[in-house]
């Protein structure tokens, strides 16, 4: 797999016309069912629908927008995708206000400032006079490109990941913080996997990576947006998946534990709470558990260590009450 | 293949998704990726490519079944399951339940329901989805007594099945199963409850196969087209608070928390958006030094524009209930993005129920407390817009001031009172603005003892509040 870009890459930054359509490059997955596979071997137990989706995405070579409530296991995704397919993780971690100089390239301009005063104070050394014809025109040409070529480039995230010639998965993450207007920069890489910079020319990917985005809805994304990308919407877990997750990420729980866990998590999350339990923080609460030795959850060992899984006090009284763990004169916690 | 596909983009498009041409392209390319006899494989690739937000999920799903419910082997109805009871206990007997049920029943001959609740008793318990599917097939042909090219609903055959196969006793009898099995012979408060979340869960999954199998007859019957435009539903955004479902207000109420959350960031980014601070010299200094002292990227303070102050009067009479309390929730929710929020509620008499809210985290119980305790009755409990703004204007008026916004929430339904619309020209001249929200469609105002016209006048706006994107794109307007 990382042999692929290998004659390419003597000449990296060529100016390339854009294909119709991209070729995604041999797949990385054969099936839906090696997805799963693999992505278990890994840690991660995909379901059905995310194991379909990260195969698709693999042979269409599209980019994959992962939407859900936090904790869900978006990020780990990529996380293990990039260690099943033993490749690099780019990570671009958005907030408002990132820019272009942020997420594309930035020219290193005080390295920039050093050549040019380089050039005033050495060349005289050299023996020449500053500035005699007909070198002055000249001399501009070959520092101009001096100063533009790619010694001078900082490589942000995204042109890292087009550029690279060893195999890389892009997580573009928390994609909802942006702003409408900084969304668009996504677009050029997504849809083409190039970058253009002026001074140098397009730079387009040898290999099409496997790209994840992550939001967590907190402002809808772009139409322009959703329909490059596939869409993946990742919801809490069935109780089967959960009670799996927990016995395979918490050593030495067993298996009725697990089951328990898995159940009262379920019943968490059917209530009217304003937080609900999270896959992280059910892993949490199972290692809890676990270090403190409880075998089986009975309401005591559940009140008193319920905090690990609710953060708010109207969720922990409301839980409490909803599950009987109330003892009467007593409060939870 | 890619006939079904377009049949089906289109159906998407008729319930209202948004399904771009490149998106079809791209699901038409997904397709060849996928097995076709699998047809999970293949839902979550249409699903992937097509359904861009989880809201669009319940109406993809839908018109999925409907498309695609026949294409899959498993599935294939045989010829004779028209005739009820016959193919059904054929083909579950053996292969399901022959081993248990021994000697009971041979033949073709219908069994009695208690044998019909223990056998579906046993295909809840294994929690098996093939062994379910079978159930439920079984329970359909037997209780539905489904007629081909009879003109009426899946909902009405899946009542009929429902009633006859009376979940509710057999949730129970599960219940006291499990009781009896436990091991201390009897379950702690926290076990049954879990037991009884279980078995609710498994219901909830023989209910689906059920309508599942309904809608795959009912589409052997009647043609794909015709079933999936009686099956449109509207999209969870466009529903009618007046009208909604108990299911849909509580689907309603579970997407406040995640819309409140998406309204103060875009509230919060539009009132710094575009406006910048005075100039941060400290930082512009500082950040010169790396290009030499030349200050290139000068530094700007983050502006802190005043918040609104904002007083919601709603009506709670029975006829607009849930849509007031439902904007009342999204407006207490969204009170950090609001300097202040203060809540009144009336029906003939008007009461302040900001504290309510203030004092419980918990919005359900507060809307409860509003419901119970608060003192919104006058004289007889039908709506008086007039003296309930008046009394409003008495008590209150002193302390408005022109930072505020005045938020009214009803139908203007005032049972032929006196309209007191004086009051509001005079709130008009003394607050900012007065926004008038009526659940109502637009065709119905001013018919019948509706005077949102003497009203509207003296607002700044009238606004048709009906669903949830009418409210969002009121409240995004607001701040």
């Amino acid at each position: 797999m990382s042999g692929v870009g290998s004659e390419e890459s003597s000449t990296p930054p060529s100016r390339v016309t854009p294909l119709a359509f991209l070729d995604p490059g041999d797949p990385r997955f054969a099936s839906v069912a090696d997805v799963r596979e693999r992505l278990g071997s890994a840690g991660y137990l995909a379901d059905e629908g995310i194991a379909g989706v990260v195969h698709l995405a693999d042979r269409l070579g599209k980019p994959v927008l992962v939407e859900g409530p936090a904790g869900t296991g978006k990020t780990e995704l990529a996380k293990s995708v990039a260690r099943v397919t033993a490749s690099r993780l780019v990570r671009l971690q958005c907030y408002e206000g990132l820019d272009e100089s942020k997420a594309l390239y930035e020219w290193n301009y005080r390295k920039q400032l050093l050549r040019i005063q380089a050039e005033q104070v050495v060349a005289p050394i050299a023996g020449e006079e500053p500035g005699t014809p007909p070198s002055g025109q000249g001399r501009w040409k070959v520092l101009e490109e001096d100063i533009f070529s790619e010694e001078f480039l900082l490589a942000r995230p995204l042109l890292e990941a087009i550029r690279s010639t060893d195999p890389v998965v892009l997580l573009v993450d928390e994609v909802d913080r942006l702003e409408l207007e900084t969304e668009a920069l996504l677009l050029e890489v997504l849809s083409e996997y190039q970058v253009s910079i002026p001074e140098l020319g397009t730079v387009s990917a040898t290999r099409i990576p496997m790209v994840f985005l992550t939001s967590n809805n907190t402002r809808e994304l772009s139409e322009a947006l959703k329909r490059r990308c596939l869409y993946l919407h990742l919801d809490y877990p069935s109780l089967e998946r959960e009670r799996e997750i927990v016995s395979e990420r918490v050593p030495g729980i067993t298996t009725e534990l697990a089951d328990q866990v898995a159940r009262i998590v379920r019943a968490l999350r059917g209530m009217e709470l304003k937080k609900h339990p999270s896959i992280s923080e059910t892993l949490d609460w199972a290692r809890t558990l676990v270090m403190l030795g409880v075998e089986s959850v009975d309401p005591d060992s559940a009140r008193s260590t319920l905090n690990v899984l609710l953060k708010y006090r109207s969720d922990l009284e409301r839980a409490a009450k909803e599950l009987d763990l109330v003892v009467a004169g007593d409060s939870p916690t | 293949m890619l006939d079904v596909l377009a049949g089906f983009v289109s159906e998407l498009r008729e319930a209202g998704l948004p399904v771009s041409m490149s998106e079809t392209l791209d699901a038409a390319e997904a397709m060849g990726y996928v097995e076709m006899g699998d047809r999970e494989e293949l839902k979550y690739a249409l699903a992937a490519t097509l359904v861009k937000s989880p809201s669009h999920w319940r109406a993809f799903e839908t018109a999925f079944e409907v498309y695609f419910a026949l294409r899959g082997e498993k599935f294939a109805i045989d010829a004779t399951s028209n005739d009820p009871g016959e193919a059904g206990s054929e083909e579950l007997r053996p292969e399901a339940f022959g081993g248990h049920r021994g000697a009971g029943g041979g033949g073709g001959e219908a069994l009695g329901p208690q044998e019909v609740a223990e056998m579906l008793m046993r295909a809840l318990w294994s929690a098996d989805t093939a062994m379910l599917a079978a159930a439920a097939r079984y329970a359909v042909g037997r209780f539905a007594g489904m007629e081909p090219g009879r003109p009426v609903g899946g909902t009405y055959y899946l009542y009929r099945t429902l009633r006859n196969l009376d979940l509710d006793r057999i949730a129970g009898q599960m219940l006291d199963a499990a009781r009896e099995e436990a091991p201390a012979g009897h379950l702690t408060p926290l076990e049954e409850r879990l037991v009884r979340d279980e078995i609710g869960s498994r219901i909830a999954l023989l209910r689906k196969e059920i309508e599942a199998e309904i809608r795959r007859r009912l589409v052997a019957d009647r043609g794909t087209e015709a079933l999936a435009k009686s099956l449109r539903k509207p999209l969870l955004e466009d529903v009618d608070f007046m009208h909604a479902s108990r299911d849909e207000m509580a689907s309603l109420r579970r997407v406040v928390q995640p819309l409140t959350r998406k309204l103060a960031v875009r509230l919060a980014r539009k009132r710094r958006h575009g406006r910048k601070g005075p100039l941060d010299f400290r930082a512009t200094v500082r950040r010169s030094l790396s290009t030499g002292g030349v200050p290139v990227d000068p530094r700007f303070r983050y502006p802190h524009p005043a918040k609104p102050e904002v007083v919601v009067v709603a009506d709670v009479s029975g006829s607009v209930a849930s849509f007031a309390r439902f904007t009342l929730h999204l407006v207490h929710a969204l009170s950090t993005q609001f300097s202040k929020v203060r809540s009144f509620a009336f029906i003939d008499g008007i009461d302040e129920v900001t504290r309510f809210f203030e004092e419980s985290d918990d919005v359900v119980e507060a809307l409860e407390r509003v419901n119970t305790e608060a003192q919104v009755v006058w004289v007889d409990g039908h709506s008086d817009y007039g003296h309930a703004l008046g009394e409003f204007w008495e008590r209150w008026g002193e302390e408005l001031s022109p930072r505020t916004s005045v938020i009214i929430l009803g139908d203007a339904r005032n049972n032929y009172h006196a309209s007191q619309a004086w009051v509001l020209a005079e709130l008009m001249h003394r607050v900012r603005h007065v926004y008038w929200l009526n659940p109502e469609p637009r065709a119905y105002w001013d018919t019948g003892d509706s005077i949102v016209g003497e009203y509207s006048p003296y607002c700044s706006d009238v606004v048709e509040c009906r669903n949830l994107r009418q409210l969002e794109s009121f409240v995004a307007g607001l701040a």
